[in-house]
């Protein structure tokens, strides 16, 4: 019997996607960006998908079939019910998109197969394309995946057709949607409008408001007035998470903004912060106070979901399923037995959810579980990989020296040394992470007890705001011994406190003093992993999903006594996380990184030839 | 053609027949935009 192989893809919004899979098993799954260098790229992804194929040996005409994750015409269903519900407000907007619905979106047969056929010829009547809906390409990416024959199912994003949260069943090979909430009113858009208000950029810029709310004075008169004001001003929030939207205060039903700048100026009392303007204490007050909201809602509709479905499990997917915070505190809420979020939880996610969803229910097939795994993702490492002889090739390029240390151990060894020395690493190995987080395979990795290294790291490597905070790997059989957490959460999706006895606290005054005093006060144990509120956003680390990494981890515990690191993507602001070592040597040699390791291969910064580029690199990528 | 079979399907299936003509105009407007290359702009002017 011949193997059933079936590509999903995610494009045309943002953060295009391809993913394979075969027989059930997921096989390879990339976003677009890795490869065209541009930060969430919304082209067809023509090279994920030459990835996919390649790495599953297949020609598109063997393929069962292709799957998009979504459904073009009910989207364009509900652009013109919007439309026509708001008329004549808003044609401003509709002369904008309708020209490129009825030149280009409406033809989206044609556009992925004409995009099939750039990469080769494809057999028109035997392509079988199929189109999910959105949310349930969503749920698909988590349920499917996940280690559960039952569980329940919740999916939150800004908007995909018409819904913009979901809550469903998923048993075997079936997912029942139980209850959905449409557009206009939706929580992801409701955030994106305070990420917009706070002055970073909608559809990326979430979790830098997500970073600045613990930076938000809990104590403060001015937190409780602005959650106050949101409940009573801006949203109708209802038993089972619903939050209905007032329209009066938002524009981007029918707008070509998120929302009118001077009705929320008036309601707020401050300004729209301008982008990279200061951060005064107001704009994490506010991110605080809907970062309160926010949890607030999820957990609301983790109760219902719990109450409909009865589940032991749940599973968790779209954009607000990256609110690792939000996560954190369903976790604690002790609903269900244990959680499991899909790392891809945005629209990249997608593409893999569409092609899972296609051969469970639109072919039937039977789902196998193998209780050997923490899941079916393989730790999220789905993407390309490079050989010593990639390696030797790039070296030469660039005529880059290397140490070549072909003993794993004494690789490992060195490499935790020169951590423990203070060295900032950047750290290639095996197949890239699918999905926003780099996991350990194309990370950034530094000393955690290092009180001076978050403000390295942000300022001198990575180029970006000295607030964001950084996430630390653990091995996770010492979880419980540096975090109030026990369990695993490979995924950073989970945020949890130090644990206690690591903590320092503040003295009783001190959250009185400026963002910066707050942010190098010395936390914990582990301060350049702690944020200012002691929590961190985790990642565990297993010895089956990423051994290198569990193994050095490990090393730097036997040297050090301490076995967490700083896990940060290997990229600078705005650029994609690297693909290729061509890519990671670039970024290395443009930032202040000590050394790079790639696979067994040392590159000392020190012995490399002087890197031609200034400045005038950074003008590559547009800051997100 | 392919387009128009898949709208129908679409249309048919949702029951929302109150968007046809909404979704007829448009399409008229698509061929104008591919036909009539930058004189489409008075034309929508007077349409809305």
């Amino acid at each position: 019997m011949t193997r059933m192989t079936i590509l999903g893809i995610s494009a045309f919004y943002h953060d295009s996607a391809a993913a394979i899979i075969q027989d059930g098993e997921v096989l390879a799954a990339a976003q677009e960006e890795r490869f065209t260098r541009k930060k969430q790229d919304a082209a067809f992804p023509e090279n994920a998908i030459k990835y996919c194929l390649q790495y599953a040996g297949r020609s598109i005409n063997d393929l069962d079939a292709v799957v998009f994750y979504e459904k073009p015409f009910l989207k364009f269903e509900r652009l013109l019910e919007t439309y026509y519900n708001y008329a004549p407000k808003g044609w401003r907007s509709f002369l904008t998109a309708m020209p490129i619905w009825v030149k280009e979106k409406l033809f989206l047969k044609k556009l992925i197969r004409q995009g099939l056929n750039a990469i080769e010829p494809v057999d028109k009547k035997k392509l079988k394309l199929l189109f999910p809906e959105h949310h349930l390409s969503h749920a698909a990416s988590a349920f499917f995946v996940s280690p559960f024959e039952k569980a329940a199912i919740l999916t939150i994003d800004g908007v995909g057709e018409w819904c913009t949260a979901s809550i469903c069943l998923g048993e075997g090979n079936k997912i029942t949607i139980l209850k959905e909430l449409d557009f206009p009113h939706s929580l992801g858009l409701l955030y994106s409008a305070f990420t917009y208000f706070c002055g970073f950029k909608v559809n990326s810029g979430e979790y830098k408001l997500m970073g600045l709310a613990p930076y938000g004075d809990a104590r403060s008169e001015q937190v409780k007035q602005f959650v106050q004001l949101i409940k009573s001003t801006l949203i109708d929030l209802k038993v089972d998470g619903s939050v209905f939207l007032n329209q009066h205060y938002f524009n981007y039903a029918t707008g070509l903004r998120m929302v009118p700048d001077a009705k929320w100026e008036k309601l707020f009392g401050i300004p729209k912060r301008k982008p990279e303007s200061e951060l005064t204490q107001a704009y994490c007050n506010l991110a605080m106070a809907i970062q309160i909201v926010t949890e607030e809602a999820v957990l609301k509709m983790a109760q219902e979901a719990k109450r409909l479905t009865g589940a032991d499990h749940l599973c968790m997917a779209g954009g607000v399923a990256l609110n690792c915070v939000a996560n954190g505190k369903i976790d604690d809420a002790k609903l269900f037995q244990e959680i499991f979020i899909q790392p891809a939880a945005g629209d990249a996610g997608g593409a893999l959810g569409a092609a899972c969803a296609a051969y469970y229910i639109y072919f039937d097939r039977t789902r196998k579980l193998d209780p050997g795994q923490l899941d079916a993702l393989k730790g999220s490492f789905l993407g390309p990989e490079y050989s010593a002889k990639d390696l030797e090739a790039m070296s030469r390029k660039f005529q880059a020296p290397y140490k070549l240390v072909e003993e794993e151990d004494a690789l490992l060894k060195e490499v935790a040394q020169l951590i423990a020395n203070g060295a900032v690493i950047g750290w290639h190995q095996g197949r890239m992470e699918f999905g926003p987080r780099a996991l350990g395979a194309r990370s950034i990795l530094a000393d955690a007890r290092n009180p001076l290294m978050q403000k390295k790291v942000n300022e001198k490597i990575k180029f970006r705001e000295s607030f964001r905070p950084f996430a630390p790997v653990v091995p996770v059989e010492d979880v419980s011994s540096w975090f109030e957490f026990t369990g695993s959460s490979p995924y950073m999706l989970l945020v949890k406190p130090v644990r206690k006895n690591r903590q320092i606290p503040y003295p009783d005054d001190f959250k009185s003093g400026s963002l910066s005093a707050t942010l190098y006060y010395t936390r914990s144990d582990i301060p350049a992993v702690t944020h200012v509120d002691h929590s961190a956003r985790l990642q565990t680390v297993h010895k089956t999903t990423n051994a290198r990494l569990w193994k050095l981890l490990n090393i730097f515990k036997a040297q050090t006594a301490c076995p967490v690191l700083i896990n940060t993507s290997f990229n600078v602001r705005g650029e994609p996380i690297v693909e290729s070592p061509e890519d990671a040597y670039r970024c290395f040699m443009r930032t202040d990184m000590d050394y790079l390791v790639i696979g067994n291969f040392i590159f000392d910064k020190q012995l490399q030839p002087v890197w031609p580029e200034k400045d005038n690199w950074k003008q590559e990528f547009v800051l997100d | 053609m392919e387009l128009l079979r898949d709208l129908w399907k679409f249309i048919t299936a949702r029951k929302k027949w109150w968007l046809l003509p909404l979704i007829i105009i448009l399409l008229l407007i698509g061929v104008l935009i591919i036909l009539g290359g930058t004189s489409l702009a008075p034309f929508i002017y007077t349409l809305f």
